[in-house]
């Protein structure tokens, strides 16, 4: 081989590459697939994607070494773009598995709904979240950025003939666009000022600035995490979320909740803990503050919903899920001062018991919307005496986001990210955290406390409805939830143990 | 017996409520359905709450009563590696009596619902929550690790909210509500202190942590201070010392009998132990700081809750039965915090002795409260006494004698169990630990000396207006019912402790006492 083409032409790691890359075949095979089956044999589309999804999470075993990047710079062989180490498949797990339940929680809504665009969408979606904590340079980050939120619009807007849905998608659309503007002009900013996107090299770069551009590189290290901070929901740029959860179909809902945070957080610790090292002392402060902010508005916002009003349900869970982005961006804070290996590790054992429970909580929560359609949280009322199972469920999925036991692992969790704040020696922080771990669980106890209560008038709505049978996907996906959540409770040193292991 | 079997034993005491809980849910099996599917779940109920009190029982044959300092029958388990946190169980000579008048209580109140299940939703959830109950009591007193002892305090939360806002009365759910934010709110600053002595001492076992030139010997000073402050609040919430105190007479006033007796008798030791377990030996530093302002809110609190027990009984104000003795709990409990004060062996163990007393006095108290309850429809005291007194030696002698028994046992009557503790703590605070400034304690031990008067003084009204009274003029008052059978059951323990321990209070010093010195180190 000449010289001219080994600095041409690289061989790529298609293992290491599997995750996102399996997520995006699937997809392109339920698109092709949708134009030739017959109408009566849509389901098997969800088959596809449920395989390709299961796949893609299989396909993560053989990386589990974490030392395989693809991508690399010819000429220096550390700067990679595709790096799979344990943090991208941490990640990676949470992403697929979040979008395996939120396929089988959608699986029963897909009379309503186009169903080989809905797959596409998901799968296209999935691999976009997949590809993103991988990447290490910013093109790719903010590429894969934009595969995760492009199709999620769509998604959000899919419902057929519902006007809140379209103007939900609408909202989303705009302010997420806006993001993206800012994050490109701050990585522009900051590729003028160090000459680089690789991360590392851009850490470097950042050290040795040149002191004329060094209110750019400032400049542009803001508006980039500007721009993640919005994806996550971070408030002040909050205010799509509660408008676009109740606006989306319930699964989607729990998708962007789960999945979509996970790709704004992944991308917002590359961002701070790696490229802008050296401005520590400027976003560590920063993003302190953010995550104060954002789990007082989350939390006192969901204290203050009616229970009566309509779609409540959606929406405390859709302000219940600012607050614990408030919870996850803790860590993050914290690596500016400390250990960041250790405080990634936590915000990803928060991350993941969040994935779980909060999927699950959506789950009781569509398997409610399919009597009730309004999802009123007194539509809760005396869910255990109709379903004992889904109930007890809820209850223990509200316990572990409020951080109770039962809940051990939710405990657990929050004793993670608070031990992550007095380590940093952020007290003001933890103090903070504390009040609204207290305010958190007024509005998640009532809602515990709701399910046992006996309904006042169970016969006539029950005999209106008629009886319906639950869906399996549906109950397969909450028990699956749940399980994992009893198993995280009596052995937290599943996910706890990335807290003491290096990932990056 | 050797320790292997005892480590079993423990493990099982913390273990089996839990088993029971998840057994309750689940369809009982065909044999044992019994003729009512109520009545099995409650028997289910006695008999693992039973069990557990065997076990202590047990635990308590077993354990070496001549090193009762030394934690014995000791599991340690690596549980979180990540967090450092152990699965790390042991009984001391503090911590034995403490998980034996829990297994008590529970199975006194498991038996007294069988026959008299409170008013409310079906009995599976009852007994389940019960059960969570019970284990999360038992966890806190045996465990060794800071997080986990977290865990344990938290775990009674939940329970203990459904007992009182779904089988409570008057006002329970606003109650209910109030005592978890408020114990919450104290419980997760407790968390950044017990994190905070984590952090900086690198262990969060307390065996390690409490030896005298351990892991906590690096603690610096001001470290010591912020986790006291941190920890004391939360535990003085639980406690509860004046100020902290005002959710507990609404939620005593609304839980079920047997949520009242058991909030009385078991939960509010939690704070007390963990201040003794955790703080004293931990950070002594911080402790001979904050000490004489622990000693002045604990001696208010015995003031104010004398003097609000006072007004309630008064007639014509309306007080209700209930709510008195919960704020005769908040003085009783400030005895507790001042013998904790002075940092003397003396007065330590006149407070984990009042601590029993004080469980086992109150724990009669209410059962006997409650079952008037039953009786009357209401427990308001100007409505059972009616213009003379509610002449309850006349129309049901033995609950009368009963109730005039616990009412002095709990004013400290010589010879009963309420008097030793509190002697002890105000005898310790009479002579505080060097260090601490002697004209403030004898001042405290002046008015805590005072509150007793005042305790005898509304405790006597009380006796007078229900026990005593004219026979004839409240004969329009429903026909009383004496003691029952299943009654005498659940209260003859108690009132036969009380006894025991106002006889031979060595019984109990004996255990503590090695424990506490240990504990306080070489002052």
């Amino acid at each position: 081989m000449s010289p001219l083409a080994t600095s041409v032409i690289q061989s790529v790691d298609w293992a290491a590459i599997a995750p996102p890359a399996i997520a995006a075949v699937a997809a392109l095979v339920v698109l092709v697939a949708d134009l030739f089956l017959p109408e009566g044999r849509k389901q098997v589309l969800a088959w596809i994607t449920a395989g390709g999804l299961v796949l893609a999470g299989l396909s993560l075993l053989p990386l589990l070494d974490g030392d395989r990047t693809t991508f690399c710079l010819v000429g220096s062989p550390r700067e990679c773009s595709y790096v799979a180490d344990h943090f991208t498949l941490v990640v990676q797990l949470l992403v697929l598995a979040g979008a395996l339940v939120a396929a089988l929680l959608s699986i029963h809504l897909m009379d309503r709904m186009p169903a080989g665009e809905f797959w596409f969408l998901l799968l296209s979606s999935a691999a976009g979240a997949a590809l993103l904590p991988a990447s290490r340079d910013l093109a790719t980050l903010v590429i894969a950025l934009e595969v995760t939120t492009l199709p999620s619009f769509a998604l959000v807007g899919l419902r057929r003939g519902d006007r809140l849905s379209g103007e939900a998608a609408l909202k989303f659309f705009l302010t997420s666009v806006a993001a993206t503007a800012v994050t490109l002009l701050g990585v522009s900013f900051v590729y003028a000022a160090t000459g680089t996107l690789h991360l590392s090299a851009v850490a470097r770069g950042l050290d040795a600035v040149d002191p004329r551009l060094d209110t750019l590189a400032a400049a542009g290290a803001a508006l980039t995490v500007v721009g993640f901070a919005f994806k996550l929901a971070v408030a002040p740029f909050h205010f799509w979320v509660p408008d676009t959860y109740t606006g989306a179909p319930l699964p989607v809902a729990g998708y962007l909740s789960v999945v979509g945070k996970a790709a704004g957080f992944s991308g917002l610790i590359l961002v701070t803990v790696v490229a802008f090292e050296p401005y520590a002392y400027v976003w560590g402060p920063a993003v302190a503050v953010l995550a104060a902010l954002t789990m007082t508005v989350g939390n006192v916002a969901a204290l203050r919903q009616r229970p009566g009003q309509s779609r409540s349900a959606v929406r405390l869970l859709a302000w219940s899920s600012i607050g614990q982005a408030g919870y996850l961006l803790v860590p993050v804070a914290a690596a500016a001062y400390a250990d960041p290996e250790r405080q990634v590790g936590i915000t990803l054992a928060y991350a993941l018991m969040y994935g779980a429970v909060n999927l699950g909580a959506f789950g009781v929560a569509a398997l409610v919307g399919r009597t009730a359609s309004g999802n009123r949280l007194t539509d809760y009322r005396g869910l255990y005496a109709r379903h004992p199972f889904a109930a007890l469920a809820m209850a223990f999925f509200l316990l572990c986001l409020a951080g109770l036991p039962p809940g051990v692992i939710g405990l657990f969790a929050k004793v993670a990210v608070f031990s992550s704040a007095v380590d940093a020696g952020l007290g003001w922080l933890a103090a903070v955290m504390a009040v609204n771990v207290v305010i958190a669980l007024v509005y998640y106890l009532r809602w515990t406390a709701l399910l046992f209560i006996r309904a006042e008038a169970p016969a006539a709505d029950a005999a209106a409805a008629g009886p319906t049978r639950t869906p399996a996907p549906l109950m397969a996906a909450i028990a699956l939830t749940a399980v994992v959540g009893v198993a995280l409770s009596g052995a937290p040193q599943l996910v706890l143990r990335f807290a003491s292991s290096t990932l990056l | 017996m050797n320790d292997t079997v005892l480590q079993y034993v423990l493990a099982a005491v913390v273990v089996l409520p839990l088993l029971g809980a998840v057994g309750a849910l689940l369809p009982p099996p065909p044999g044992l359905k019994g003729k009512d599917p109520d009545q099995a779940l409650l028997r289910h109920g006695v008999t693992v709450t039973g069990l557990v009190f065997a076990l202590t029982v047990v635990l308590a044959a077993g354990f070496d009563h001549g090193s009762p300092a030394t934690m014995q029958a000791t599991t340690d388990i690596n549980w979180i590696p990540a967090l450092g946190i152990h699965l790390h169980l042991g009984v001391d000579g503090i911590s034995l009596p403490l998980l034996v008048l829990t297994a008590l209580l529970t199975f006194l109140c498991a038996l007294y619902s069988y026959f008299k299940m409170p008013a409310g939703p079906s009995p599976k959830a009852f007994v389940a929550l019960l059960l969570v109950l019970e284990s999360g009591t038992l966890a806190t007193f045996a465990v060794l690790d800071l997080v986990l002892f977290f865990l344990a305090f938290e775990t009674v939360l939940i329970p203990m909210y459904f007992l009182i806002a779904r089988w409570g009365g008057e006002n329970r759910e606003k109650s209910a509500l109030r005592f978890i934010l408020y114990t919450l709110l104290g419980s997760v600053v407790m968390l950044l202190g017990l994190l905070l002595i984590g952090v900086k001492a690198g262990t969060f076992d307390m065996v390690a942590l409490a030896t005298d030139s351990g892991p906590a010997a690096a603690l610096s000073h001001s470290t010591q201070l912020i986790a006291v402050l941190a920890i004391g609040i939360g535990l003085a919430v639980k406690a509860p010392m004046w100020p902290l105190h005002s959710w507990l007479p609404d939620a005593h006033t609304a839980a079920p009998t047997v949520g009242s007796v058991l909030l009385a008798g078991v939960l509010l030791k939690m704070g007390t132990y963990g201040i003794v377990r955790i703080l004293l030996p931990i950070a002594p530093d911080g402790m001979r700081t904050f000490a004489p302002y622990l000693a002045a809110f604990a001696v208010v609190g015995i003031i104010y809750g004398s003097l609000a027990c006072l007004a309630l009984a008064r007639s014509g104000a309306g007080g209700d039965l209930k709510r008195l003795i919960a704020y005769s709990s908040v003085g009783h409990m400030g005895f507790v915090l001042l013998g904790i004060a002075t940092l003397t062996p003396t007065g330590v163990n006149g407070a984990l002795f009042a601590n029993i007393a004080h469980g086992l006095i109150t724990g009669l108290l209410f059962f006997l409260v409650g079952a008037l309850k039953d009786r009357y429809g209401t427990t308001d005291l100007d409505g059972l006494a009616g213009r003379t007194g509610a002449a309850l030696y006349g129309r049901a002698p033995r609950m009368g004698g009963l109730l005039a028994f616990a009412a002095v046992a709990s004013l400290g009557l010589p010879g009963l169990a309420g008097f030793w503790g509190e002697m002890l703590a105000m005898f310790g605070s009479f002579r505080p630990a060097a260090g601490l400034d002697r004209g403030a304690y004898l001042t405290f031990t002046a008015i805590a000396a005072f509150g007793t008067l005042l305790t005898a003084a509304y405790l006597l009204v009380v006796v007078r207006r229900v026990c005593m009274g004219d026979r004839e003029t409240v004969t329009g008052g429903p026909e009383l019912a004496d003691v029952r059978g299943y009654e005498f059951a659940a209260w003859t323990p108690l009132a036969a402790l009380t006894v025991l321990a106002g006889l031979w209070p060595a019984v109990l010093l004996g255990l503590t006492d090695p424990a506490v010195r240990s504990l306080l180190g070489g002052s």
